[in-house]
């Protein structure tokens, strides 16, 4: 079979930057986080490994959103249809565990560290669930070049 | 509905039929589950220890059954079915699963965390404890495949669905990713039920 250099990929067939993996690898670490707090709850746990997870994991959301930012064609459209309903989806059941902590009396710096992992927690599955659906997606027209 | 080859492949060339159209998320499920979560929130405030059980044990064993029925029984079943027989079976499947599964896995949590904190087995001098940090450890493995992984590909499996023309070979590689992603999560649940069925009886 020969290559075509000048088809367009079908939507299936396009390469991405690895937002899936870097998502998940941000999942992974803020909820290993969560079971360091966890683990240790109702004593206030040393905050340095939980902290050292909460930043990696922030870099990771943030290195997969810039990535994904900087290729060309994607569908930001349906990306931001289905993240954002999973985001309310999240931010609810990030809300109960945030209930459940406070309810128990957490509180200080532990209690920040909980609801900022929380808050990576409740903005990593929107990312994963919006890119999972969007790369499948046809890209959006490119407004420089002109329709013929 | 994916177009097949003779070999029973499906082809990546999409097809048009006419159909109804799939609703992702059932929004006639959704007051039953704001009222399990509202419920859920007032058994947390009150401590309510008959609550919270019910909460955990009907709500863990739900999930792990779900878990293990999907990834054992349903999910090697749909890896054997053809793409347009996968495509039926999961367009009534998934929207529930989009629904439920996130509400079970909130219930047992939620409340299980709070039945852990008021019977004092998170207390590092608990016998429990121990075995505690063990299923946190597995529910973070189990909640990290299921949100990172088999969620995505349940609504991209919908949302392809949904399309005038939808594309069998997407949908066949998403639903390898949820069976596959169903059979550890089953498999992390056996370890769950070892451990739950241990602590109730130290």
């Amino acid at each position: 079979m020969i290559a075509d250099a000048t088809a367009t990929p079908t939507a299936g067939a396009r390469r991405f930057p690895p937002v899936t993996q870097l998502a998940i690898g941000s999942l992974a670490l803020v909820v290993t986080g969560g079971i360091v707090m966890a683990g240790n709850f109702p004593n206030p746990p040393a905050l340095a490994i939980p902290v050292v997870l909460l930043v990696g994991s922030a870099f990771l959301w943030a290195l997969s959103l810039l990535l994904l930012s900087r290729h060309p064609g994607f569908a930001w459209g349906a990306f931001f249809k289905v993240a954002r309903w999973a985001l309310v989806a999240y931010v609810v059941i990030a809300g109960m565990i945030e209930f459940a902590f406070v309810h128990n009396n957490a509180s200080g710096a532990p209690l920040l560290v909980i609801s900022l992992m929380l808050v990576i927690f409740a903005l990593d599955v929107p990312l994963s669930i919006g890119f999972t659906v969007a790369r499948f997606q046809e890209p959006a027209p490119d407004p420089n070049v002109p329709r013929r | 509905m994916a177009v097949m080859t003779a070999d029973g492949v499906p082809s990546a060339e999409p097809t048009a039929i006419p159909r109804r159209a799939i609703q992702i998320v059932p929004l006639k499920g959704l007051p039953v589950v704001a009222v399990i979560v509202v419920g859920l929130v007032v058994s947390i405030a009150a401590n309510w220890r008959w609550a919270l059980m019910f909460y955990h044990v009907a709500g863990g064993g739900l999930w792990t059954g779900i878990d293990l029925f999907v990834g054992f029984v349903i999910g090697p079943i749909l890896g054997r079915l053809s793409i347009p027989a996968r495509a039926e079976f999961s367009s009534k499947f998934m929207p529930m699963m989009v629904l439920i599964m996130p509400t079970l896995v909130l219930m047992t949590l939620a409340a299980g965390f709070q039945t852990a904190v008021n019977l004092g087995n998170l207390d590092p001098a608990s016998v429990n404890h121990g075995w505690l940090v063990v299923s946190f450890i597995i529910v973070g493995i189990l909640a990290t495949v299921a949100l990172g992984v088999l969620e995505p590909a349940n609504v991209a499996v919908l949302w392809e669905m949904n399309k005038p023309r939808p594309n069998g070979e997407v949908i066949a590689r998403l639903m390898r990713r949820f069976v596959y992603a169903a059979g550890i999560t089953g498999a992390m649940q056996v370890a769950t039920l070892v451990i739950m069925t241990r602590i109730t009886t130290q």
